[in-house]
């Protein structure tokens, strides 16, 4: 039997396409110039850079020149909090933030706190969704920021940004969402949602790592968090990945293309059958919104046993896919963000997330539910909590 | 964090799962909360261990370190067995990741607390030390 292989793990990283890659290769080993010297390979090189900026513009709805590339989703996520909160200091030092955040938000935040900002943390309720109402009790005369992720990372559901942003503007807050879920896998233009800033990542649309971008509202006062020889308009430092925005620029491109856009309805149908297929596992649990989520992000998590060594057998079947349980970090609690949509530890801690893409198929979708079904059954027959349960159930 | 072979072995082909329905002594520890519990039964005639199965609800690592948990103590007498440690364990498996280190804890407590049951039974005194290391903030008793 030929080995089986199935990346059922985009929401962590992503295949860089063929295409990307092509596009991206003349640039390092032609186009290799520096965006900032002035001789004739310098200036391609900076062309080239402009082209990918206004290419990725183009597809957000902004103009160039509110677009920075960065190293990733994180930098822009950092640089976006901090930033902001340096640049408006004058107004406030709160902040109002989701429970649910990635943490490269929660723990810019947190250092924020250690400076003496304060945070307000709101509540997402069971389907992962925040509260309008809730936001306009949070906002004060103090606030300065608003942070809410577009799409989660676990749970995949998507945040009603546009109202949201309204809220925060009413009270002269500024708006920050973080995309980098959400970029490509729904339609995001930052004019129509009105939203200050968002943060975009290369590596989660199949463009390569170490490429990212953040979205500024012109107009929008922050501070600088690289300083250095003050590229992208002086505001963000630091030789500029010229290949890596080419091939965001392409990523992106494929992505929203009518190819890419019917790509997402199939993995969108995909993903509900596979959703189906492994809800018919007795004792299991949708984790998050069933249909306000992203196309291919599915949680489910299953009664009485642990995610870490679901995924370790899955693994042994040839399926990548993660886990929200403590044994798969350092830390002895679970995904906060299944806490905070009300699972209870031990559910939590059986969490299996699958995040389908481009590359999967039909039969990818029943050989994984047939491996999660086996699977799951193994281990609660050497579970003790499933020995309670049918004693209790007889 | 990678596991060793032998603890993927003893994941993947654990020895020993199951139930003794007459278990002379059944010793269960951990909680849901922390995402591992350890449930041993023990079969002793003349103070010898003629069998041990578990059931384990946890990570790789925690159905690996009972596992092997249970094969260090099958034919052991009673008095060898109390002297288990969870060094030894961790040893027999090749090494365990740092942050892993509690399960093997837990195995060597959930063999004591069966052997202390057994010992309950049999009305002897429990001379060895049985109690929770203290492996996480939410059991309570760290």
């Amino acid at each position: 039997m030929a080995e089986k292989f199935i990346y059922a793990d985009n929401a962590a990283t992503t295949r860089v396409i063929d295409e990307v890659k092509q596009e991206m290769l003349p640039y390092f080993t032609e186009c290799y110039g520096n965006p900032s010297s002035l001789y004739g390979k310098g200036r391609d090189a900076k062309h080239a850079l402009d082209s990918a900026r206004g290419r990725i513009a183009n597809i957000i709805g902004c103009d160039a020149g509110e677009l920075y590339f960065t190293s990733g989703g994180t930098e822009s996520d950092n640089w976006a909090i901090k930033g902001v909160a340096a640049a408006n200091v004058n107004k406030g030092k709160h902040i109002i933030t989701t429970k649910i955040e990635h943490p490269a938000v929660l723990n810019s935040l947190k250092a924020l706190e250690k400076q003496g900002y304060e945070v307000t943390y709101l509540d997402v309720y069971e389907n992962g969704i925040v509260r309008p109402e809730d936001l306009r009790a949070a906002l004060r005369d103090d606030t300065v920021l608003v942070a809410v992720m577009f799409a989660n990372n676990e749970i995949g559901t998507i945040q009603p940004i546009k109202e949201l942003a309204a809220i925060a503007h009413e009270r002269k807050a500024v708006f920050f969402t973080d995309a980098v879920q959400a970029l490509a896998h729904v339609d995001i233009n930052v004019g129509e949602l009105g939203v200050d800033l968002m943060s975009m990542s290369g590596h989660k649309i199949h463009a390569p790592r170490g490429i990212g971008a953040l979205y500024i509202r012109k107009g929008t006062r922050i501070a600088n968090l690289i300083d250095g020889g003050g590229q992208e308009s002086r505001r963000r430092s630091g030789t500029e990945n010229v290949p890596g925005a080419i091939g965001m620029a392409r990523a992106l491109e494929y992505m929203t293309s009518p190819e890419g856009l019917a790509k997402r309805e199939e993995i969108r149908a995909l993903r509900d059958k596979l959703c189906d297929l492994l809800l018919k596992i007795p004792n299991s649990r949708l984790n998050g919104d069933r249909y306000n989520r992203l196309p291919g992000n599915l949680n489910v998590s299953f009664e009485f046993i642990e995610g870490e060594s679901l995924i370790l057998w899955l693994d042994s079947f040839g399926i990548c896919a993660s886990t929200g349980s403590a044994c798969s970090t350092a830390s002895l609690d679970p995904s906060h963000v299944l806490l905070a949509i009300g699972l209870p530890h031990e559910k939590a801690h059986g969490s299996l997330r699958l995040t389908l893409d481009i590359d999967n198929t039909d039969e990818d979708v029943e050989y994984i539910a047939d491996c999660t079904a086996k699977v799951v059954d193994k281990l609660r027959q050497m579970s003790p909590l499933y020995e309670d349960y049918l004693k209790n159930n007889k | 964090m990678e596991y060793t072979e032998k603890v993927m072995d003893h994941f993947m082909n654990p020895r020993n799962v199951g139930e003794i329905p007459d278990a002379d002594g059944i010793g269960e520890v951990g909680n849901a909360k922390c995402g591992d519990i350890m449930k041993m039964y023990l079969k002793i005639e003349n103070d010898v261990i003629v069998d041990c199965k578990f059931k384990t609800f946890g990570c790789a690592s925690a159905i690996a370190t009972s596992s092997m948990a249970t094969e260090l103590i099958k034919g052991k007498k009673v008095s060898e067995a109390v002297e288990l440690s969870n060094k030894a364990v961790v040893e027999a498996l090749d090494g365990l990741p740092p942050q892993k280190i509690h399960c093997s804890v837990l195995a060597e407590e959930a063999i004591k607390a069966a052997l202390a049951d057994y010992y309950k039974k049999q009305g002897r005194e429990i001379d060895f030390e049985t109690g929770c290391d203290g492996c996480c903030d939410h059991c309570g008793k760290a």
